[in-house]
């Protein structure tokens, strides 16, 4: 099975600090295997994938499962998207550029982008849009990160023009967001529910929960690209359905494959599983605003006293790597490989321990296998790691029901996850600011917060690296996030679907846009 | 007949009471799951304005037993409401889920019943054989098993092994009705195997008890050949049982089928409960919940008036 599974090997680090280039050491790829052939049209791809539900609707607004942000990307076109070397680039606008002090930024409209309807896309069309999810009523998931604009304003037809309160020099990632797709204007806002959009395939059916069909645009503006003259996702919930399905032949490629069964999957020659690093991690936040965890010594301790490679092995069967207690992937730009990985060590861990005037440690770890896949299992993990350190970790188990609403940012010490953020400002800005909604630790720390405002707006590269380096290393040494472990992004396909020699992995399939740039093999 | 249809009535104002309690208890039910629809649309994403501006579009801002009232006033007009979660009218969004559901339910049912009521009375008139034990430890298998473990038998064997059938009951996708069966033939036979047992039990146990009585032997003594005497004479006097615990069984074939839908990925009513119950998107629960309900009553009631048709003695209070 290791021949038809396609191993990413670590991309040169290195290699996204300078930010040059395409990054990574591209994949590993077995003889025979796809990247070969040159994209063609024609053929069907068929998805299965675990998430959908029959509430889904087309209102961006509401995405938040694979089965809409796969559709939305298939169906409509963002701002920009990520490319496969982590960096932004323009999309559905033509071109970008930020004033000086990275403030204001001009987005210009491409010419020949047109709606399935035959219109023309418009500097309106993309203010509906965006402000669809702005403003006081709004029940959009990407608010918080556009409470940044100030202003916007439509320059004629194809410029639309971003004030923002404060500078930031990432802010074209914030349009590759799923909920960021172009509608059409309709004067003072935009019909939600309406299936017309810019990109390379149109709805033929959509059935919430179950099922959607998409047919290729023949006109589509993006050459290159939208390959397949039909697409089907279905919502296929239960893993082992999903992997059959794979093995029967109906459905050609499927996400969340069961670690534990993965092998069967390898069984058959026509199937192959593909796995590459990804910005997913799993978290354990310590509130540092309540006793004991107030203390870094007693989180330095804790940090110390969990086994990590076990956690990787048994829990994530390999398909992860160890976590460094800071959100920043190896994936990412900004990534910081100079800091030294912490390991098991409970002799230090009764250091700190001692440090913190303690002689031993009781606390409780609040968990649900709704925190992650397989986060009971760590949290047991880490109970008998953590033994040898004189810490004594109580496991309270929790319904995974409204876990996210009872649990997560009410409980001191309890497990999460992040499917990561593009950038490290975004990912910083959301679970690291003082004040942030999802800032799972309570942490204030006036060195980062102060590095954070300064890094946003600064254009210049290096000084960016610098500054985001030490960032990762304030987060590691004092922050309230035990990071155990980053998962990879792990899916399943027929050989008969061909994939780019390079994939964007931000998320797994293609970051999500695989509808339009894969291709029958 | 007279006392036959108050009798009726009598069944039918309580059907209709039940339901009133059944949706009353759903909704309390509903309110008690933590979060509600706005936190669990939002995920781990809700900020609290997003989650305040969510709640105040979908008039969950407002106290409890307003938007029951409210609900309830709709569904006395024959409204069902919109679904929160997708705005889309709860009539469309369950019509095609009905369909698909009744059809798995029927399909299964053309087969189970005749199966079980041939094996049960085969059983019965071979009682202590070969067979009859050989049929009851397959029917006590069967129905011991977990449907799922059942499904997954089937699967692997008639699916993976063989290729015979598909694995995904694409019933959206088939043409025409022939096509239509094929695709659900497994989650069909999966259903048939576990309700069969239970009919088949029934009817064998049913059968035997008449044929203890006075009238069968006099019948056996007269000479009557032994399936008159099965058919004519001890069937229509254990029917009323049977068809009982036929309509118990019809019941489950239609409500309680999600987890086959589930592994069979069938786009049924199952399905659309579990996602309208895990999104907490009450007005969709209520409807799936009260048709559910009145599949039960329904068929207990019809269940109960054919009996006492096929035994007048049930009409007389003893």
């Amino acid at each position: 099975m290791t021949t038809n599974r396609i191993l990413k090997t670590g991309p040169s680090r290195r290699g996204f600090i300078a930010g040059t280039a395409a990054v990574g050491a591209g994949l590993m790829l077995p003889a025979g295997a796809f990247g070969q052939t040159a994209p063609k049209k024609g053929g069907t791809l068929r998805v299965g994938l675990s998430k959908g539900s029959s509430s889904d609707s087309m209102d961006p607004a509401t995405f938040n499962n694979d089965f809409m942000f796969a559709t939305g990307y298939a169906v409509f076109n963002t701002l920009t998207e990520i490319a496969p070397d982590g960096t932004a680039k323009p999309n559905l606008a033509e071109s970008y550029e930020a004033s000086a002090d990275a403030a204001t930024w001009t987005f210009r409209l491409r010419e020949d982008a047109d709606f399935s309807d035959g219109k023309k896309v418009t500097a309106e069309d993309v203010i509906s849009s965006i402000r669809h999810h702005m403003g006081e009523d709004s029940k959009s998931g990407i608010k918080p990160l556009l409470a940044q604009i100030t202003g916007i304003r439509a320059d004629g037809d194809k410029v639309v023009i971003f004030e923002l309160e404060g500078g930031n020099a990432d802010f074209p990632f914030v349009f590759n967001d799923y909920h960021l797709g172009i509608r059409q204007s309709t004067g003072d806002g935009i019909d939600p529910h309406s299936l017309i959009g810019t990109g390379g395939f149109t709805i033929e059916t959509f059935e919430p929960g179950v099922r959607v069909e998409l047919k290729r645009r023949d006109d589509y503006w993006k050459k290159g690209y939208a390959h397949f003259d039909k697409v089907e996702i279905l919502k296929v919930g239960d893993v082992a359905a999903r992997m059959n399905a794979l093995m029967n032949g109906e459905v050609d490629v499927i996400d969340r494959p069961d670690y534990k069964t993965i092998d069967l999957l390898g069984r058959n020659p026509n199937v192959q599983v593909v796995t590459h690093d990804s910005p997913v991690h799993y978290i354990m936040p310590m509130h540092t605003d309540t006793a004991p965890y107030d203390d870094v010594n007693v989180r330095q301790a804790l940090k110390y006293g969990i086994d990590r490679e076990q956690m990787v092995q048994s829990v994530l069967y390999g398909y992860g790597s160890v976590g460094n207690d800071q959100p920043i992937a190896s994936t990412m730009l900004y990534y910081n490989d100079d800091l030294e990985q912490i390991a098991y060590d409970p002799e230090r861990a009764k250091h700190h321990l001692s440090k913190a005037g303690l002689s031993s440690l009781d606390v409780t770890l609040s968990t649900a296998d709704t925190a992650f896949n397989g986060a009971v299992d760590t949290s047991v993990l880490f109970k008998e790691s953590a033994k040898a350190a004189n810490i004594n970790i109580n496991v309270d188990r929790q319904p995974d029901d409204g876990y996210f609403s009872n649990v997560w940012l009410k409980k001191p010490f309890c497990g999460s996850y992040w499917g990561g953020r593009p950038t490290a400002d975004l990912m910083f800005t959301a679970a690291y600011a003082e004040g942030a909604d999802w800032n799972e630790t309570k942490w204030k720390n006036e060195r980062f917060n102060v590095l954070l405002l300064q890094a946003r707006p600064e254009l210049n590269h290096e000084r960016r690296a610098e500054m985001y380096g030490e960032m990762q290393k304030i987060v590691k040494e004092d922050g309230g996030a035990l990071i155990p472990a980053f998962g990879n992004a792990v899916w399943a396909m027929s050989k008969n679907i061909a994939m780019p020699e390079q994939l964007s992995e931000m998320w797994g399939f293609d970051s999500w846009r695989f509808i339009e740039r894969w291709w029958t093999a | 007949m007279h006392r036959l249809q108050k009798l009726i009535l009598g069944r039918l104002i309580f059907g209709v009471l039940t339901l009133f309690i059944i949706s009353a208890f759903m909704f309390i039910g509903i309110e008690i799951l933590p979060g509600d629809l706005a936190q669990q649309i939002l995920g781990q994403s809700a900020t609290p304005s997003t989650v305040a501006a969510f709640r105040a579009e979908l008039g969950l801002d407002q106290p409890p037993h307003i938007r029951y009232i409210d609900w309830l006033g709709g569904v006395l007009q024959g409204d069902f409401g919109n679904s929160l979660a997708s705005g889309r009218a709860v009539a469309d969004l369950l019509s095609t889920r009905l369909y698909n559901t009744i059809f798995l339910a029927t399909y299964a049912a053309v087969i189970a019943i005749p199966v079980a009521l041939t094996l049960g009375l085969l059983t019965a008139l071979w009682r202590h054989t070969v067979f009859d034990r050989g049929m009851n430890l397959g029917a006590l298998a069967a129905v011991s098993m977990p449907e799922f473990f059942v499904a997954y038998v089937l699967i692997l064997f008639l699916s993976i092994r063989f290729g015979w059938f598909p694995t995904l009951a694409r019933i959206d996708a088939a043409e025409g009705l022939g096509d239509a069966l094929y695709r659900t033939f497994l989650p069909a036979l999966t259903l048939v195997l576990v309700v069969v047992a239970h009919m088949m039990r029934m009817t064998r146990a049913a059968i035997i008890n008449v044929l203890a009585s006075p009238y069968i032997e006099m019948a056996q003594l007269k000479g009557v050949p032994w399936w008159r005497i099965i058919v004519l004479h001890a069937l229509p006097n254990a029917l009323a049982p049977i068809i009982n615990v036929m309509a118990l069984n019809l019941a489950y074939l239609i409500v309680g089928v999600v987890v086959v839908e589930v592994v069979f990925s069938y786009p049924g009513l199952g399905q659309l409960l579990v996602d309208a119950v895990t999104s907490r998107d009450f007005p969709v629960v209520q409807a799936v919940g009260l048709f559910f309900a009145t599949v039960y009553i329904t068929l207990n009631v019809l269940a109960d008036i054919i009996s006492l048709i096929s035994n007048p003695r049930l009409r007389h209070g003893r």
